[in-house]
Formats: structure tokens, sequence, C-alpha cells
């Protein structure tokens, strides 16, 4: 594919260290609207540290983040919010004591007269978004900490797509997920592909990549092997960046 | 939520459970009310049967107790945010006993050279400064542990030792009574109560409150086509409300003014006395009220503000709470000045009732304060707990205290009842629980 013009996401540079370990070394990833751009590696390769700078929970040491060619100040998740930057991540985030409603509004309650909590409205916002996304979602009104894996990713889900996201980031999304929740997921992924959105996909399933993604960005040891369109190469190229750290040349 | 695991196994549409789910009454709420009746009936019985009449359940003994639990029970409400959120505050009762001596020094010592003694606006002036006080230790205690990250446990031990040093160095121990006239009313007394007229306009407000917030949910739901609550279910909920309150006033209306009291009120009003007296009502106790205020704004900010929502998401899962870009930090900050202004006022109460301030005010007032939240069902684990359990909580604690010495249990025995209590309060909750799931 051909990406021409302003990329919707621009991460120059980054560094980030923990301790005195170099968690992610001088990286430098883009992203453009429509495209889905998978982050692979190994575990404690630094995908889920550096998407955590674009998406607030960290603050990079160095480096600088473009949205839509201008340079952006990320330094809460409250910010990353502000960009439009919605993430879901590999542990959800749900406050397992409030029901669906209550968390996929959190932080961003809707508020009747005087500043009141309108649960009402936030419940039925709720419904319309479920019945859309999973629509045999039936536990409203109950903790989410009663329900499925595959319900409380719904739930998580919905609160990343609700609110008009342009910059969506996934961190293994179909983790917990069983074969037709999975199968929702990619569906998923493609729609809002079409919607002109923009994904990173942090996965560690190669399959899954080269179904869903456009380019694949591999890290190793907090480094960039490097970046391909996933269209010119074999399962076995990524692989080889994945564990050896090989560059194929069809990487840039 | 469901109900329908409390009644027996096999009957699934029962009476008895179809009620409370189309009421929608909290099974715990029924539990909790239903221990504290037994213990105030088992008391009363053990005065009828060992002493020879019952002295619990008497207009004069439940106000007295409706009285007792108001500081204990304000600070509770405090407490159950703070116990949500996974903290824990042991500062409270030091805090109140600082408060109190503070607010002795400035009605007693300081305002009255400025203003003059007895003028009207002295308690004012006190109650705020206490309460302010309160708070601004409360969002120090709070910066403490979300700024400098020392556990709320340390830094409110700290404080249980640091206020309580500070409470006496302040007068060099003394005590300082007794406080401005009018600022002991707010501890209770029989002119700190709002009288027979009063008492029934109070419950007449609260009984249409009660009607206005069943009326407005019925509106709420029909708006966004929701299911309503029977009719009917409507209305035993509208019938029980009402009747509680209406009970509860004719209760502390039942209780006349000691005949002393009506001696001198008489003599001081010129009012010729009869050979039966005159029967003048307490009614509501303005402790009573206070708590019931504050009960009702707790309620109001813990379930239906952004603020509460944030303090049961961050009990929940912390680290969400902080990726939904709530700022956890200045809310622990907010919640513990919460918990201090409600100290503040608490102490107001607890110092007016005694009409003096002491350094040993409040002294193990954070342990009955922390067992009343746990025994209203608060989760020390974090996300669970309700303002009004805590309050029941309080009054039950309260209960076991009254009813122990009016049977004449001495203290080393209330102790061990109540320290019995309170775990067995904390298992039982645990057992329901965990057949709740």
């Amino acid at each position: 594919m051909t990406n021409k013009g302003t990329p919707l996401v621009e991460m120059r540079d980054i560094s980030i260290s923990f301790g005195g370990i170099k968690a992610v070394d001088h990286v430098t990833i883009d992203l453009y609207p429509g495209e889905v751009v998978g982050l692979l590696g190994h575990n404690g390769a630094g995908k889920s540290t550096l998407i955590k700078c674009l998406s607030g929970a960290y603050q990079m040491d160095s480096g600088e983040i473009f949205i839509n060619g201008d340079k952006a100040e990320i330094r809460s998740p409250r910010d990353a919010r502000s960009y439009n930057i919605e993430t879901i991540y590999q542990t959800l985030a749900l406050a397992d004591n409030l029901d669906a409603a209550s968390n996929l509004f959190l932080g961003r309650e809707l508020v009747g007269p005087g500043g009141f909590l309108n649960d009402i409205a936030m419940e039925a916002e709720t419904r319309k978004i479920m019945g859309r996304l999973n629509p045999n979602f039936r536990k409203f009104n109950v903790p989410v900490s009663a329900l499925s894996g595959g319900q409380r990713q719904s739930v998580a889900i919905a609160r990343a797509v609700y609110f008009n996201a342009k910059i969506l980031i996934m961190d293994e999304p179909t983790a917990a997920l069983g074969p037709h929740e999975t199968q929702m997921v990619a569906e998923l992924i493609a729609e809002l592909k079409k919607q002109g959105l923009g994904i990173f996909l942090i996965e560690h399933d190669i399959h899954a990549v080269m179904e869903l993604c456009d380019r694949a960005v591999v890290m190793k040891n907090g480094q960039r092997v490097g970046t391909v369109n996933v269209g010119d190469v074999t399962d076995d190229d990524i692989l080889g960046m994945i564990i050896l750290g090989k560059k194929p040349p069809q990487a840039y | 939520m469901s109900s329908s695991q409390n009644t027996h196994a096999g009957v699934t549409s029962g009476p008895v459970t179809r009620f409370l789910k189309a009421t929608e009454i909290d099974t715990r709420l029924l539990g909790m009310i239903g221990a504290l009746l037994l213990i105030w009936v088992g008391f009363h019985l053990f005065g009828v049967f060992f002493k020879g009449s019952g002295s619990f359940l008497t207009p004069r003994n439940l106000w007295n107790l409706s009285v007792q639990t108001a500081s204990i029970g304000i600070m509770a409400c405090g407490m159950v945010l703070v116990i949500v959120t996974r903290h824990i505050d042991l500062s409270v009762g030091s805090v109140l006993g600082f408060c109190a001596m503070v607010m002795g020094i400035v009605q007693a010592r300081i305002l009255p050279e400025f203003l003059g003694l007895g003028h009207p606006l002295i308690w004012v002036i006190t109650a705020l400064v206490g309460m302010a006080l309160g708070a601004a230790i409360g969002a120090f205690h709070g910066w403490l542990v979300a700024y400098r990250g020392i556990p709320a446990f340390i830094v409110t031990l700290g404080g249980l030792l640091v206020w309580r040093g500070f409470a006496f160095l302040l007068a060099r121990g003394e005590t300082i009574s007794p406080l401005d006239s009018t600022f002991s009313l707010l501890g209770g007394g029989p002119y700190g109560a709002i009288g027979a007229t009063g008492s029934w306009i109070v419950a007449l407000i609260a009984c249409a409150a009660i009607l206005w917030m069943l009326w407005n949910g019925r509106r709420t739901r029909a708006l966004h086509d929701f299911p309503q609550r029977p009719v009917w279910a409507e209305g035993v909920l509208a019938a029980l409300g009402c009747g509680l309150v209406i009970g509860a006033t004719l209760l502390v209306n039942a209780y006349p003014w000691p005949k002393g009291i009506v001696r001198q009120y008489a003599a001081a009003n010129n009012i010729e006395l009869t050979e039966a007296g005159l029967f003048i009502s307490h009614g509501w106790a303005i402790p009573v009220l206070i708590l019931m205020g504050v009960g009702v704004v707790m309620t109001v900010i813990s379930t239906r503000t952004r603020f509460g929502r944030y303090v049961f998401a961050m009990g929940g899962n912390p680290d969400a709470a902080e990726l939904s870009g709530i700022n956890t930090k200045w809310m622990t900050v907010k919640i513990f000045a919460v918990m201090g202004f409600l100290t503040g006022l608490s102490s107001v109460v607890a110092s007016a009732r005694l009409n003096s301030a002491t350094n040993a005010l409040g002294t193990l007032d954070e342990l009955y304060v922390i067992a009343a939240a746990v025994i209203g069902g608060t989760s020390l684990a974090g996300g669970v707990g309700t303002i009004y359990g805590a309050i029941i909580g309080a009054l039950v604690m309260q209960s076991l205290q009254t009813g122990m010495v009016l049977i004449g249990f001495d203290a080393a025995l209330q102790n061990i009842v109540v320290g019995s209590v309170l775990v067995l309060a904390v298992w039982l909750d645990i057992v329901y629980r965990k057949r709740a799931k």
C-alpha cells in the first residue's frame, strides 16, 4: 500500500528506560489513516512500552510525537484522549466492581443538570453500542467481574470505539478470546479501518498479523528491527525478524 | 442485583423472592436491619427477664442512642470513601481531639476577647474553624499518601500520635469548659433538639423527598423505555419509607423533657405549671439531624457524582482509573480532605455534647469508625461500600455498647463483645458475598 501525505501518528526517535535498562531505544514508527500497523516482537521487546508512551501511561525520556503533523504533548492518558487516541489494554483496564456502562464512560461520564451523573442515559447509550458490537450482551446491571472474558473484552472495545477514536491502540485484543469472538474482533478491525481509523495492533500471532495488518514493525531488545509491508513478505521472513533480528531485503 | 439465592434452594419464585425482586430492596440492608432489631429486642428482653423491666426499647433510650451514634456515624460516612479506595485512616480520633481543643480555645478564649462573651457569631466561626482545620489536616494526610507515596496506614498511624500530642500541648492538658452556649446546642440535650412541631416539619420534608425520588425514578426510566417496578412495589416502598420516618418522629416526640428542665423553662418563660407538669417533647436532636444531612449528602456524592464514581473506580482497579484519565493522586487528597472535614464536623458534635473540650476526646474513635464502616459492608479490599450501611453499622456498634451498659456489663466484657461482633459481622459478610456470587 502506498502511504502519502501526513501520517496520522509519527513517533520519532522515542527512548525510555527503566532503572538503566533501555526498554525502548530510539525507535521511530508511523501510522496512516485507514491503516493497521502490527507491532511484533518477543515478550520484553518493548512493544507495549513504546505504545504506552502514545497512550499516555508512560512518559518517554526523549523523542517526539506528531499527530497529523503537529507536535503533540502527551503526558497523561487524559492528554492522549484529547488527541482521540483510544487504547484497549491487554489487561482491559476495567474497574471490576462497576457495571458495563460505568466502565464505558469512566472518566467521561454523561452528566445531567447540576452535574449529577445521568446513569440512565449512559446505560441507554451502552445498550446501543453493545447491540452493534456484541448483540448477545445482556448483563448491563451487574459488575463486570461477573462477565466472561469475551464479554469483558467487548466492553473494553466498546469504550475505545464509542468516543470517535481516530487512533486506536489494541494490545493483544484476542489473547483471551475464543475463535468466534476472535473472528468478531477481526471483522471489527476491518470495519474501523474502512472508517479511516489508524490502528496499532500489538500481536503475537503471526497469522493474525498477516491477515489483519497492512504493515508490521518488528522490535527486539528495545530496538526496531525493521518495518515491512505485510503483502511483500512471508511468515518466515517475519519470524526471522522476531527471533533472529534478521532484516529481509524488503524491510526498511 | 439478583436476590434469588437468598431463599431456600429450589424455590425460585416464592413470594419473598418476588417481593424482593420487584421492590429492588438490597437483601444485605435487610439483614443488617434484622441484626439491629435482634440486638434491640435482645437487650430489652434481657432487661425484662433479669432486671425486672426492659429499658432498651424506650423513647428515652432510643433517643439517647441516636445522639450517641451521631459522632461516630458522621465520621463513618467519610471512612467509607477512604476504605473503598483501599486506604485507611487511623488518625480520626486524634484529629477529632485536636480540632475540639482548637475550637475550645477559639470559642472560650480568643473570640470572646474580640466579640464579647455570648456573641451570636461565636458558634458559627468556631464550627467553621473546626471543619476547615479538619479538612486541612485530612488534605495534608492525603498529600503525603498520594504525592509522597507513604502508605495511608503509616501516615495516619503517625497522625494518631502527632495530633493527640498537639491536642495535649495546646492547653497543657487542661479541659476547656464550659463552651459557648449556642455551640453546645449542636451536641443535643433538651435545648439541642428541635421540638415536636419542628420534628413534624422535618418528617414532612423527608416524606416528600421519598415520594419525589420514587416518582422521579419512574419518570427517568420511562424516558428511556426501561422496565418499571410494578406500581404495588412502588407503593410498598413509599409506605415503608414514609412509615419509618413517621414512626421515628413519633418516637422522638414521645420522649419528654425531664421535670427539672421543664421547671427551669417554665420559670424562665413565666408559665404556670400544673400538677401534672408540662409535656414538652424533645423531638429530633440537632446532632442526629446533622448526621442525617451528612448521610444524604454523602450518599448523593458517592452515587450520583463523578467524584463518587471515581472513588469506586479507584477502589475496584486503581490502574484502570489512572488509565481512564482520572487524576487519582488529586482524588486521594480530596478523599482524605472529605474525611478530615467530617472529622471536624464530628468534633463539633462531640465537644458540644460534652460542653467541654478535653485532649482525650475521641480516643479509640478511629477503631469504632472503621468497625462501623466494615460492619456496614465496606470491604477492606476496596471498591465496595455504602453510606447508609456505615450509618447502620455505627448504630449497631452504639446499640451494643448502650445495651451492655444498661444491663450492667463491665468495660472489659463490653470490649470482648464488641470485638467479637466485629469479627463475626465480617465473617458473615464474606459468607454472604460468596453465596451471592
